[in-house]
């Protein structure tokens, strides 16, 4: 097995797309036993094949798309975050030998892509021709662009102490620290920037059912509906990985094999992502968009400052 | 100084509303611990309170009779007007209810029927299991709701403690109450 192997790549593939699937159950399961209650439990083994049952359903829901939709982007919507976020996988360093392909601008691909799977939404808000579709998009480009900016400046300290884009070489460069030490700050802008961008509540404005029916994706049903469902479930699983990767230290740890402590970190980012959807209200959007300008840019801003000077005074690659 | 002590203020303001996020989650985590308060249903029972407001009954007194009386007062106070009564009178002078109907598909579940009847005749009981396929079934007649026995409370007869007279029960017989006073005596 090596980087890029044809079996790498199916795998990789294979796994993070029955993740998204089976996350579908997790995020059941784990809310209902954080809302004290049992969550869906019949079908098969702890309710396993509830995946399979609520697969079966949605894929044979009538496909519509309604009359007054711009056909064409209509159904090419719910492909893009399918696709860029599938496709941003593919810089994830699993395992020393795991991955799909190590670019040497690896992190800027990453939040290219990210920022591209932004047009999903957009998209679909303007083809579906309705004013909550319409509202739901324009909040989710203004988000985006606004958690954006920070969400890039925040892992240029990473960039800075591991000196190089590259996401391979920046897990090797945590052997003996995690980047979460020297970059707690980094951290928090990023998650909270991570959290804002795969549009999770609280940050779930573009989709605000109490106030816009369901947001960009109100017209959409079957299969073009669950696309967007499990485009949600990999940006989660994404940007677990990413935090994995970047400060915590990606596949190392001890005992384990490397794969196996990839996924157990992952897992325990997407199960706080799930925790936080239980917990935490939406905020208004002005609050939204404040906190972003206010508080998080200046924020990132400052670890910037201070990691340079950090670098500056240890000396380089520290 | 005044400037210094708003800026103090409000950075423990912004700090109190960041450490309550991180309150609410670690609560919220807390409870992977705690017991689910629901149960699996259909095996298992929830338990209800004998005071549960689900399935109407109609109760009898602990003589073995009817208790309604056919006053009403529980037609006209239901809010959703889904009971339907008629009054009907028998040889000893009690009143009862010639039908007694209630429209379950409509009735709440308010318990305000029990609430306004004089007689303790109409009762919720803790049973909520009342599906049905089609929708006529479920309205109920008065076979359906008249139970055998006196439901939450055992010794209570309305006729035994009312003024009225009726077959058996003479005016000033009934418990507490005096003879009635004689108008054509001159007698103090
Ligand atoms: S419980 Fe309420 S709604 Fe039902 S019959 Fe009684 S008064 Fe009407
Ligand atoms: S059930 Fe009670 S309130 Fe209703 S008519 Fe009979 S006696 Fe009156």
């Amino acid at each position: 097995m090596s980087v890029g192997s044809p079996l790498n790549i199916g795998l990789i593939l294979g796994a993070v797309i029955a993740t998204a699937a089976v996350l579908i159950w997790v995020e059941r399961r784990l809310l209902a036993v954080w809302q004290d209650r049992l969550g869906p439990n019949r079908l098969g083994p702890l309710g396993l094949l509830q995946v399979a049952a609520d697969m079966i359903k949605i894929l044979s829901k009538e496909d519509w798309v309604p009359p007054f939709a711009d056909k064409g982007v209509f159904v090419f919507a719910p492909t893009v975050i399918m696709v860029t976020m599938l496709t941003a996988f593919a810089v994830v360093p699993i395992a020393p030998d795991v991955g799909i392909i190590d670019f040497n601008f690896g992190l800027l691909y990453f939040l290219a892509l990210s920022s591209l799977s932004v047009y999903s939404a957009v998209l679909a808000g303007y083809a579906s021709n309705n004013k909550y579709s319409l509202y739901g998009a324009l909040r989710a480009s203004a988000q985006t662009l606004s958690y954006e900016v920070f969400m890039g400046l925040s892992v240029m300290g990473v960039v800075m102490l591991a000196g190089t884009f590259d996401l391979r070489v920046i897990v090797e460069a945590q052997q003996n620290l995690w980047y979460i030490v020297p970059q707690c700050l980094g951290f928090a802008v990023f998650f909270i920037a991570a959290l804002a961008e795969s549009h999770r509540t609280p940050f779930d404005l573009p989709e605000a059912e109490h106030e816009l029916v369901a947001g960009f994706h109100t017209e959409y049903s079957g299969i073009k509906f669950g696309m967007f469902f499990v485009g949600e479930y990999i940006g989660i699983t994404l940007s677990s990985a990413m935090m994995v990767t970047l400060f915590f230290g990606g596949w190392h740890g001890p005992l384990l094999p490397p794969v196996v402590w990839f996924v157990l970190k992952t897992a325990v980012f997407i199960m706080l992502f799930i925790l936080i959807r239980g917990s935490l209200p939406r905020p208004r959007y002005d609050q939204l968009m404040a906190f972003g300008w206010k508080v998080m840019l200046p924020l990132a801003l400052v670890n910037l400052m201070l990691t340079g000077a950090l670098v500056l005074m240890v000396g380089s690659d520290a | 100084m005044a400037g210094l002590r708003q800026i103090a203020m409000q950075g423990r303001a912004v700090l109190g509303i960041v450490l309550s996020q991180f309150r609410t989650l670690w609560r919220v985590l807390g409870h992977t611990f705690t017991r689910a308060d629901t149960v699996q249903y259909p095996e298992q029972k929830p338990a209800l309170s004998p005071r549960y407001r689900g399935r109407i009954v109609l109760t009898r007194d602990p003589d073995g009779e009817e208790r309604c009386v056919a006053c009403n007062l529980c037609a006209v106070v239901c809010p959703v007007a889904c009971i339907a009564l008629q009054k009907a009178e028998d040889a000893h002078g009690r009143w009862y209810p010639e039908f007694f109907r209630i429209n379950f598909s409509r009735c709440i579940l308010c318990g305000l029927c029990e609430e306004a009847c004089p007689t303790y005749a109409i009762q919720l009981t803790p049973d909520f299991e009342m599906a049905e396929y089609d929708r006529r079934n479920m309205v109920y007649e008065k076979e359906h709701l008249l139970i055998d026995g006196p439901g939450k409370y055992h010794d209570y007869n309305f006729y035994r403690v009312a003024g009225k007279s009726i077959g058996g029960k003479d005016k000033g017989e009934a418990e507490h109450e005096a003879p009635p006073i004689d108008i054509h005596s001159l007698l103090p």
